[in-house]
């Protein structure tokens, strides 16, 4: 009997609602921007979290990486392919350490050419940049020890140069040096090669072909420690920088003149934007919601003056007072649900084309979706309750009265 | 119990507003009303009949006194009680109609069935039943908006019927309507009197009082005299 009740009340909200579209619109606007605000910024969030989590992953996880800073603005000394093999030996805990130098280069190939850059690697980088021969093989100990002109291309140089026909064992000139295609890596997200640019963008030779035949030095640019996990970071972080600091003879007192990027510090820092964004725009879609929630008790007031006359008739013929606020507060929870599924709605159009401009990857959040639906009706009955209550407590001899 | 009178009112006052402001609506009524009588209850304004009706409807309690309906004394029970008798024991029927706009004859008509939690099927068939039984059954998905007045207030009596009341309250059933409307309203109320139910109805014209088997005459908040109408038979206690 109850329920029979309750399907009668739901049926009369939605027919108030529909009796008056433009208002009910524009009453729930306040809580369609607030759900979707929020919605939208978690979705994003998310989405971003996940794709700086990618690209660490793309780094390498265990990975620390190390770039010469300067100081004071005088140049660092460049690191040499000896520090990398001191942090190797002398380190417990580090299972590899790799150094690399990049050069730009144009790649040429059966007249097709593409300004790319060439970056000197060995199995041990790869390995620690988490970065997968997808197809030939990669570089072998002989390779790399005399520094032979082979090449294992990014995607984006294979499809850019390569239009048609096989890749591997094909020669092909990089810059001025001609040498043979024996491997291609897998797509890559960007961000894995640093500086921004496209992680496929690119042409792995030996680091020793790379130094001598492109950049002229034995210099190393950056270097990756690989170390085992069941070390702490911060202890491997400590003898990397103390062994540094004396191999690059640094007076006690100044500043180091190289960076560690711990890449799971740069989690960590995302995580805070992230964090931090997500508390802005809650805080802003708290301050929506709550004039959205000020915007219903407000026109369900209105409603109530409105319909004096229908709750006297409703009275009159036995309603009970719970009846009556039970009406008038299903209408205000239906209608903050409306207002709710819209902000939905509108969450998921905004985050879809949002992630996609800014090229981040949407993830439906379930969680904040249905949390917000239920808070949406939650504040129908917070902001609903007071207009119906004074709807139930209406004399039925004067409601009947009212003109 | 159907020797009882099913309305009693002894030595009911009502007084309205408190102190220098007050106003005595009613006197000390007393009044007696048995099961099945037509009662027309007429007298000038603000002699204290709508106040009586008000009262008799439960939907308000008297100052002091006492009012029994079926027995029950109403003037000790809550609102909700009242509201419970009202669903349950009472039909109403006002001069303004009072149906609710935008909404079809039979939904009006079903209303008080809703609250008494019937389903929707049984809500229907009752609903048409007591559409029929004013004659409107052809008019049920019609809006008041697309009803003349006589048809409005048939689809009142409909509504104030379709829970089967011991007693239908008729506050001036006729003021908006034409005397040929008029007489059909009243016509109607007196069949239904003459099917067990009670019917009493404020009037201030005579003519339409001459339908009644009881006439009460109110004055300054007091039962001036009661008096037999054209159908007479109905005892009645000033």
């Amino acid at each position: 009997m109850r329920l029979r009740m309750f399907g009668a009340t739901l049926l009369l909200a939605f027919r108030e609602i529909r009796r008056h579209l433009l208002r009910s619109f524009l009453t729930t606007l306040g809580i369609i921007i607030g759900v979707a605000a929020v919605i939208t910024m978690v979705t994003l969030g998310r989405g971003l979290t996940a794709d700086v989590q990618e690209d660490i992953a793309g780094l390498g996880s265990n990975v620390f990486i190390v770039f010469p800073e300067s100081v004071e603005g005088r140049a660092p000394p460049p690191f040499e392919d000896d520090d990398i093999r001191a942090v190797e030996r002398q380190i417990p805990g580090v299972v590899s350490a790799a150094g690399t130098a990049q050069a730009g280069a144009t790649a040429f190939h059966n007249g097709q050419d593409w300004r790319t850059s060439v970056q000197g690697a060995d199995p041990a980088f790869f390995a620690a940049q988490s970065i997968d021969v997808e197809e030939g093989r990669s570089f072998n100990a002989q390779e790399v020890e005399s520094g032979e002109a082979v090449c294992i291309l990014g995607t984006k140089v294979v499809d850019e140069i390569f239009v048609e026909g096989e890749v591997l064992g094909e020669q092909m000139r990089i810059g001025n040096v001609s040498c043979q295609v024996i491997g291609t890596v897998g797509e890559r997200s960007s961000g894995g090669g640093g500086g921004g640019q496209d992680a496929n963008d690119v042409v792995f030779m030996p680091l020793k072909t790379v130094q001598r035949r492109f950049t002229g030095s034995g210099n190393v640019q950056f270097f990756v420690v690989k170390y085992d996990d069941s070390y702490t970071n911060s202890s491997i972080q400590q003898q990397l920088i103390d062994l540094l600091r004396e191999r690059r003879v640094i007076q006690e007192g100044e500043a180091n003149d190289f960076n560690i990027v711990d890449t799971a510090d740069i989690n960590e820092t995302v995580n805070n934007v992230t964090g931090t964004m997500t508390a802005v725009v809650t805080v802003i879609a708290a301050i929506s919601l709550l004039v959205g929630g000020i915007g219903i008790m407000n026109i369900m007031l209105v409603s109530v003056t409105e319909r004096t006359r229908e709750i006297g008739i409703r009275l009159a013929i036995g309603a009970l007072a719970k009846e009556v606020r039970m009406q008038f507060l299903t209408e205000a929870v239906v209608l903050c649900c409306f207002g709710g599924l819209l902000g939905i709605l509108l969450a998921l159009g905004l985050s879809m084309s949002l992630a996609n401009a800014i090229d981040l990857p949407f993830l439906f959040d379930p969680v904040v979706n249905i949390v917000s639906f239920v808070f949406s009706a939650i504040m129908g009955v917070i902001f609903g309750y007071y207009p119906a209550h004074r709807a139930s407590k209406l004399d039925p001899i004067d409601a009947l009265r009212h003109e | 119990m159907s020797d009882a009178p099913i309305i009693e009112l002894e030595g009911i006052t009502k007084t309205f507003g408190t102190g220098a402001a007050a106003f005595q609506a009613l006197k000390g009524v007393n009044l007696s009303i048995a099961r099945g009588d037509f009662v027309a209850v007429m007298g000038p304004s603000g002699s204290g009949k709508s106040t009586t009706m008000n009262i008799l409807g439960c939907l308000d309690t008297p100052t002091s006194g006492t009012f029994r309906f079926r027995g029950v004394e109403v003037q000790s029970l809550s609102r909700d009680q009242r509201s419970m008798l009202r669903r349950r024991y009472l039909g109403f029927v006002f001069q303004g109609f009072n149906l609710l706009a935008r909404t079809s004859a039979l939904e009006n008509v079903e209303l008080p069935l809703l609250y008494r939690g019937e389903t929707k099927k049984a809500r229907r068939e009752a609903a048409e039943r007591s559409l029929d039984k004013v004659g409107l059954l052809p008019w049920a998905s019609h809006t008041p908006a697309e009803l003349s007045g006589g048809q409005q207030q048939r689809v009142a009596i409909a509504r104030a019927l379709v829970t089967d009341p011991d007693v239908l309250l008729a506050d001036e059933p006729t003021g908006n309507l034409d005397t040929e409307r008029s007489v059909e309203i009243m016509e109607l109320l007196s069949g239904l009197s003459e099917t067990g139910i009670t019917v009493l109805t404020v009037t201030h014209e005579e003519e339409m009082a001459a339908f009644a088997r009881t006439i009460v005459h109110f004055r300054d908040g007091l039962v001036e005299r009661s008096e037999a109408g054209a159908r007479a038979g109905a005892e009645v206690r000033p």
